[in-house]
């Protein structure tokens, strides 16, 4: 069995994320980081792996981004998967949803994997949707926010919480699986590892290597256009207090309430 | 292409309030471009026409109904392509949900169509769709329009209002589709399961909500205190209803409940957007938080940066004290 997991390369968690409004599209500069849900989607690869029931062969990460995305890859080599590709061309610049889960399947398509799992978001996009994008394309059943899955032979059994409760839901492989952040709990890379990941292989392609037809790629292949970027209505801030004396915090609290008359 | 197609997902025989939401948006839109609204229903026997036809009181004209499998998403997918195909529609607008997305997205790639998320209002303009999304974590808003049609929209939760426009019974139309094999491979073995006790937090007026910052399960405990303090109720986060430590009836968010109390009370809970959405109605909002920089602090009326461990107890004390005297 091959996985290929799908991994992003986001702004850090500590850098405010900001939009360059010349370009419409988010300042990715400054310190990146791999996309934090996406290291849940190569745990469960590595369990996958781990777990005995059935035999990988194989766990490729995959990202589409500009040059510095590397790293991300460097990362989640690091984190157990034994080879990456990196899908990197100036085309591929400002790609909507729809032109990248189109450029991601073409790539997937090309590995032939039996699994594709993905994080639940990515930190900056918040899209929800890369999962379905690319198993439509690939014409692979899929199920997302998944947070139990079990392997067996030639099938996953899932679980997720949706719209009414908790589903469990069969899925037969190939399939793609975006996983929810609750679904384990991401190891941290060795020193080894990290210092092997840059020896591990790493084939970067072009638009033109995978197949993918320009016009339906990049800003210009893109089916949605940013019209105007607006800031959020003005809203009251609320107060704040930080908490030193406790005592003295918690006398504040019960004053704020009781003016509330929450405390009748 | 003037019509607008929108999804109604069902449950032991009443329809989404959310999609109910989608259904009347989609209506008020499709009169704005002079188009029809339909509707597209998944499911089984218990799609009675009756059931269908009355989505026509939320404004919809049309109503299609499919035999498929209700819950997962490609077997929709499948059935709004073929109504795409065949039909006059511009836009197909989904209200908040985990479904949504899910067929939302399947239909960009099938249609090779825009799609907006997360949406909170839609404007007819010139003839199309705008859709405004707000985004990173709603520090800034933007106006999407379609560079072509069709356009997909997936709505937030509770952004669209639920509104019985009078009208008659909608035509309720039965459609043949044979299924795509990938769209087989996914079986529901089990729906709506209810994991833990069943709580009533909806009707509560004065909640304290317990996140991931809590540390374990019996860190619900400094919450229960409090709620059994101020006579109210303990709600929770998914993270923490994922891990097995509070039951699922006392989500607020997305894929839980809708709650408006006059009081919520956040105890090391985040402030994710799809938590957000379901409690940002609280008329007011208490956060305890370490994290400085938490989101929630940006809608709360009082934010407290601190740990909840030492707070939570003295708190419940000086609540109790107050109460008493
Ligand atoms: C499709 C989808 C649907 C979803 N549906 C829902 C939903 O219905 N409901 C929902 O809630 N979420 C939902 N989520 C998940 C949501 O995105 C967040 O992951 C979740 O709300 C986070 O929960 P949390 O705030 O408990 O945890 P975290 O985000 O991990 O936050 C924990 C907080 O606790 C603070 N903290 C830690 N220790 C302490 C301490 N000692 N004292 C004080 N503070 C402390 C931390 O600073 C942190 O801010 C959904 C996500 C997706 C993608
Ligand atoms: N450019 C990308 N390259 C590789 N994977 C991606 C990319 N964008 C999104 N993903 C994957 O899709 C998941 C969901 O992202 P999104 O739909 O943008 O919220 C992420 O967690 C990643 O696994």
């Amino acid at each position: 069995m091959k996985i290929c997991v799908l991994v992003k390369e986001v702004p850090d968690a500590a850098v405010e994320k900001r939009i360059d409004h010349a370009s419409k599209r988010i300042d990715r500069s400054g310190e990146k980081n791999l996309n934090p849900f996406d290291t849940h989607a190569i745990e469960a690869a590595m369990q996958v792996k781990e777990g005995g029931v059935v035999e990988v062969e194989e766990v490729v990460a995959v990202t589409m981004g500009p040059e510095s995305a590397f790293r991300a890859l460097h990362k989640a080599v690091s984190l157990g998967a034994d080879r990456s590709i990196h899908l990197t061309d100036d085309a591929l610049a400002g790609s909507d949803c729809c032109a990248t889960g189109y450029a991601l399947a073409k790539v997937l398509a090309e590995e032939s994997p039996d699994l594709v799992l993905l994080g639940q978001q990515s930190d900056d996009g918040e899209c929800y949707t890369m999962g379905a994008i690319v198993a439509d394309h690939l014409k692979m059943p899929s199920l997302t926010q998944v947070i139990k899955m079990d392997v067996e032979e030639g099938k996953l059994r899932c679980e997720r919480q949706a719209e009414y409760g908790y589903d469990t839901v069969e899925i037969s492989l190939p399939a793609v699986i975006s996983v929810g952040d609750a679904i384990n709990e991401p190891r941290y890379p060795s020193l080894k590892a990290i210092m092997g990941a840059k020896k591990k292989q790493l084939d970067t392609k072009a638009v033109g290597d995978a197949g993918i037809e320009a016009d339906r790629v990049g800003e210009s292949g893109s089916r949605t256009s940013v019209l105007a970027i607006n800031p959020p209505p003005a809203k009251q801030a609320g107060e704040i207090i930080e908490d030193e004396d406790t005592n003295e915090t918690v006398e504040k609290i019960v004053a704020w309430l009781d003016e509330r008359k929450l405390l009748a | 292409m003037s019509g607008i197609l929108t999804y109604a997902l069902h449950y032991e025989g009443a329809f989404n309030k959310n999609s109910l939401g989608a259904v009347s948006e989609g209506a008020k839109l499709a009169a704005e471009l002079g188009g029809e609204a339909a509707v597209v229903v998944v499911g089984g026997d218990d799609l009675t026409d009756e059931m269908c036809a009355g989505l026509g009181s939320y404004g919809a004209a049309k109503v299609y109904r499919a035999r498929a499998p209700e819950g997962l998403g490609a077997p929709v997918v499948d059935v709004m392509a073929k109504i795409f195909a065949d039909g006059d529609y511009g836009y197909a607008l989904f209200g908040g949900g985990l479904l949504g997305f899910e067929i939302g997205a399947g239909l960009t790639a099938r249609l090779h169509a825009g799609v907006t998320m997360e949406v909170t209002q839609v404007k007819a303009q010139d003839g199309k769709l705008v859709a405004v999304r707000p985004i990173l974590q709603d520090s800034a808003i933007v106006d999407v329009e379609y560079v072509s049609e069709p356009g997909i929209i997936i709505g937030r939760l509770n952004a669209f209002e639920i509104s019985q426009s009078g009208g008659g019974p909608a035509e309720v139309v039965d459609v043949d589709v044979t299924l795509e094999e990938h769209s087989t491979k996914a079986t529901m073995v089990q729906r709506g399961e209810q994991r833990g006790a069943d709580v009533n937090i909806e009707d509560a007026d004065l909640l304290v909500a317990g996140g991931r910052g809590l540390g374990k399960a019996e860190g619900f405990e400094l919450c229960e205190e409090l709620a059994t303090a101020l006579g109210g109720t303990v709600a929770a986060t998914r993270a923490v209803v994922d891990a097995g430590w509070y039951p699922y009836a006392a989500q607020i968010g997305q894929t839980g409940k809708t709650v408006a109390p006059k009081l919520y009370l956040a105890a090391g809970i985040s402030g994710a957007i799809q938590h957000k959405v379901g409690m940002q109605a609280s008329e007011n909002i208490v956060a305890i938080n370490k994290d400085p920089n938490a989101p929630i602090f940006e809608f709360s009326d009082l934010g407290i940066v601190g740990d909840l461990n030492k707070i939570l107890p003295k708190l419940t004390e000086a609540v109790k004290a107050k109460k008493g005297g």
